[in-house]
């Protein structure tokens, strides 16, 4: 699904040239869970950056489905980011003035797909998450939690194979990130590969596996026994 | 998208009302300011009858003073003729198609009820004026060679004198007293203000005035001994032999208008050797002492030779283009920090899967809204300002009008400077790296 060979980025500026990341090895499979960790400033959000094709490396390969995406065009970069990639923010990042169904219709208007479809896909995703019946709400009347939770329904509307997640519970009470927790399990049984940013090592403890990040270089790190995981169904994910 | 894209702007407008009303009225001003002096240039500098106005002549003669200034082109000439010399160009068989001859002037109407009478322009001219000019008649008919030759009491009325006279009715056969004598109607004109009024532009303000609403054989007005209403200029002192009406009429004095239609170039180079002809005949009697300088000009060179769009008018278009610019620099500021404003979303919108090119096309169709807008607020803004001309110079209530064309010109003009105006923002915001504001938002 993913393989990152010898990827390096650099920053430069006239006084000073900053190793963001040196010479990362990376693969990530079909349907895994892979939470990324690393103290800050190791260059964990850079590699979410290039993994989701926001920024180009300075070196090295980056092969997605198979396909070297490390030095294509913007407008190629770009329509294969909006078909495989779905992101989720720490933050949320919602715009604050349009409502939910134009929030999860934004990725899917460059898309190209019809309104019908359209209208479907958010239909779908709003259900899904409970907030169906929402969908004129803006995200300004929403609890952090079901905020979250529109993000990803966003980020899954256009059914992307990728979901790139950059600490997604950072901003939720245990519960709410909790809820929000079990509904990225929930889709990654489904199928759907996700890679996490996470601070919180009860969190990357879920996850298939747990790459640490440090001064730009990636290891797989062996998960610690944690009590089974269950997904949260649905229903409770949806009463958060 | 295109709908999309407009969804977005009005909301994108909506959040920032103050900076999207500031970018409107920054533009609007500049708009404003622009078309306010562009439709009185434009107005001014139309062609007021253009399917024939290269085969209607407007004559100069030479007469005056030959100790004045010489002559170096049409503009240094009297605009206008002596009523001898017109006169007798008139009667003359030259190779014009038609020719016509006239003067302002004014008579006391007075109604049949009880309406007090009032003062109204009068145009003095012959049968010919109304099929050279193409004026178009609602009643009737203009009055004949024969009613001219007869020095008839016959009379052409305006549509607005119609309907103050005789209520809007068909009025032709009646008759209407202009100072003590009775003029029967022949024919009715409907609405027409040529503008420039081209037929009387004597280098005054008068190319601006309302057509008249009388007009009588010229012949008749002599008759009635109307003087003239207009600029009238003199170099030499009349004859005082003779009755004062009769030895102005005779005198070097020029206060007529003379045009000829000319329908081809041949035809034209024929009139102006005619004219010629008739000015060294003259000479032999003693008049038209300087060089011959007899000029014909078209409806166009005419307006240029009066200078009916005058240099003031020019710099005003030019500075007000100026201000037009300095307007839509400092909407490219406003511009600038909207867009900037705007770094979290479109870092959102690159990371949901928009290209460069269509964060590009999105944010010049708000640009393309603000200048619609812009335009629509300049429209009314330059609708101020004409009325504001109206108000301080007389003569110029035919030019302070704004058609369609002017307000679709407006709102091309409008929307075309704003999106000059935000290309460099808009480009500027496309080229946004989203990685970095992602975290920030």
């Amino acid at each position: 699904m993913l393989k990152m060979s010898q990827i390096s980025k650099v920053y430069r500026t006239e006084l000073v040239e900053t190793h963001a990341l040196r010479e990362l090895d990376l693969h990530v499979e079909e349907g895994e869970f892979v939470a990324v960790t690393g103290p800050s400033g190791s260059g964990k959000t850079t590699f979410l950056n290039i993994a989701g094709l926001l920024e180009s490396p300075s070196s090295g390969s980056y092969l997605l489905d198979g396909e070297d995406v490390s030095t294509l065009n913007d407008n190629r970069r770009s329509r294969i980011r909006n078909a495989k990639v779905g992101f989720i923010f720490q933050s949320f990042n919602l715009i604050p003035d349009l409502n939910l169904a134009d929030n999860v219709d934004v990725p899917l208007r460059y898309r190209g797909w019809s309104k019908t479809e359209r209208r479907r896909a958010i239909g779908d995703m709003l259900d899904r998450i409970g907030l169906g019946s929402r969908q004129g709400y803006l995200p300004s009347q929403l609890s952090g939690g079901q905020q979250q939770r529109v993000a990803i329904a966003r980020a899954l509307a256009g059914k992307p194979r990728f979901l790139l997640a950059d600490e997604p519970t950072g901003n939720l009470d245990s519960e709410m990130a909790e809820a929000v927790m079990g509904l990225l399990e929930a889709i990654n049984a489904e199928g759907t590969t996700i890679v996490m940013v996470t601070h919180d090592p009860d969190l990357a403890r879920r996850a298939h596996r747990n790459i640490h990040i440090l001064d730009g270089r990636a290891s797989d790190v062996p998960l610690a026994p944690i009590a089974k995981v269950t997904p949260m169904p649905e229903r409770e994910a949806a009463r958060v | 998208m295109f709908s999309y894209y407009v969804r977005l702007a009005l909301a994108s407008i909506r959040r920032t009302p103050v900076l999207s009303a500031l970018m409107v009225l920054a533009l609007g001003l500049g708009i404003g300011a622009f078309m306010t002096t562009f439709t009185v240039y434009y107005l001014m500098s139309g062609d007021p009858i253009p399917h024939k106005s290269d085969q209607l002549f407007a004559v100069q003669l030479d007469n005056w003073d030959p100790n004045d200034d010489p002559t170096e082109s049409a503009k240094d000439v009297q605009p206008q003729l002596t009523y001898r010399d017109g006169n007798t160009l008139m009667q003359a068989d030259t190779p014009a198609l038609r020719q016509v001859h006239m003067y302002a002037t004014g008579a006391i109407v007075v109604p049949e009820d009880e309406t007090p009478p009032f003062d109204e322009s009068v145009r003095a001219t012959w049968y010919t004026f109304f099929e050279m000019f193409d004026v178009p008649f609602l009643y009737g008919q203009p009055w004949t060679l024969d009613d001219d030759e007869a020095r008839a009491s016959v009379a052409v009325i305006g549509r607005e004198l119609n309907d103050k006279l005789f209520n809007g009715e068909n009025s032709v056969g009646r008759s209407i007293r202009l100072d003590d004598q009775f003029y029967q109607v022949v024919g009715v004109i409907d609405d027409w203000q040529p503008v420039p009024r081209f037929y009387h532009a004597d280098g005054t303000s008068r190319a601006l005035d309302d057509t008249e609403q009388v007009f009588v054989p010229m012949n008749r007005a002599i008759d009635a001994q109307w003087g003239p209403r207009g600029n009238t200029n003199c170099w030499k002192a009349i004859d005082e032999t003779l009755p004062l009406f009769e030895a102005f009429m005779q005198s070097e004095c020029v206060f007529t208008q003379f045009w000829a239609e000319l329908e081809t170039p041949e035809q034209a180079a024929a009139y102006k050797d005619y004219l010629d002809n008739y000015v060294r005949g003259q000479k032999e009697y003693g008049r038209f002492e300087r060089p011959l300088n007899t000029f014909i000009s078209n409806v166009m060179e005419w307006m240029e030779v009066n200078e009916i769009v005058r240099n003031d008018n020019r710099v005003l278009v030019r500075l007000s283009f100026l201000f037009l610019l300095v307007c839509v620099l400092n909407t490219v500021g406003l511009l600038m920090a909207k867009f900037m404003g705007k770094g979290g979303e479109v870092a959102l919108r690159r990371a949901m899967g928009a290209s460069r090119r269509d964060v590009f096309q999105q944010n010049l169709v708000e640009v393309g809204m603000i200048g619609v807008l812009g335009g629509l607020a300049g429209t009314g803004l330059a609708w101020l300002g004409l009325r504001a001309v109206e108000s301080l110079y007389q003569g110029y209530q035919h030019l302070v009008h704004l058609d369609a064309v002017m307000l679709l010109t407006a709102i091309s003009v409008a929307t075309v400077f704003a999106i000059l105006a935000g290309m460099y923002p808009v480009w500027r915001v496309s080229r946004l790296a989203p990685a970095g504001l992602l975290k920030t938002q």
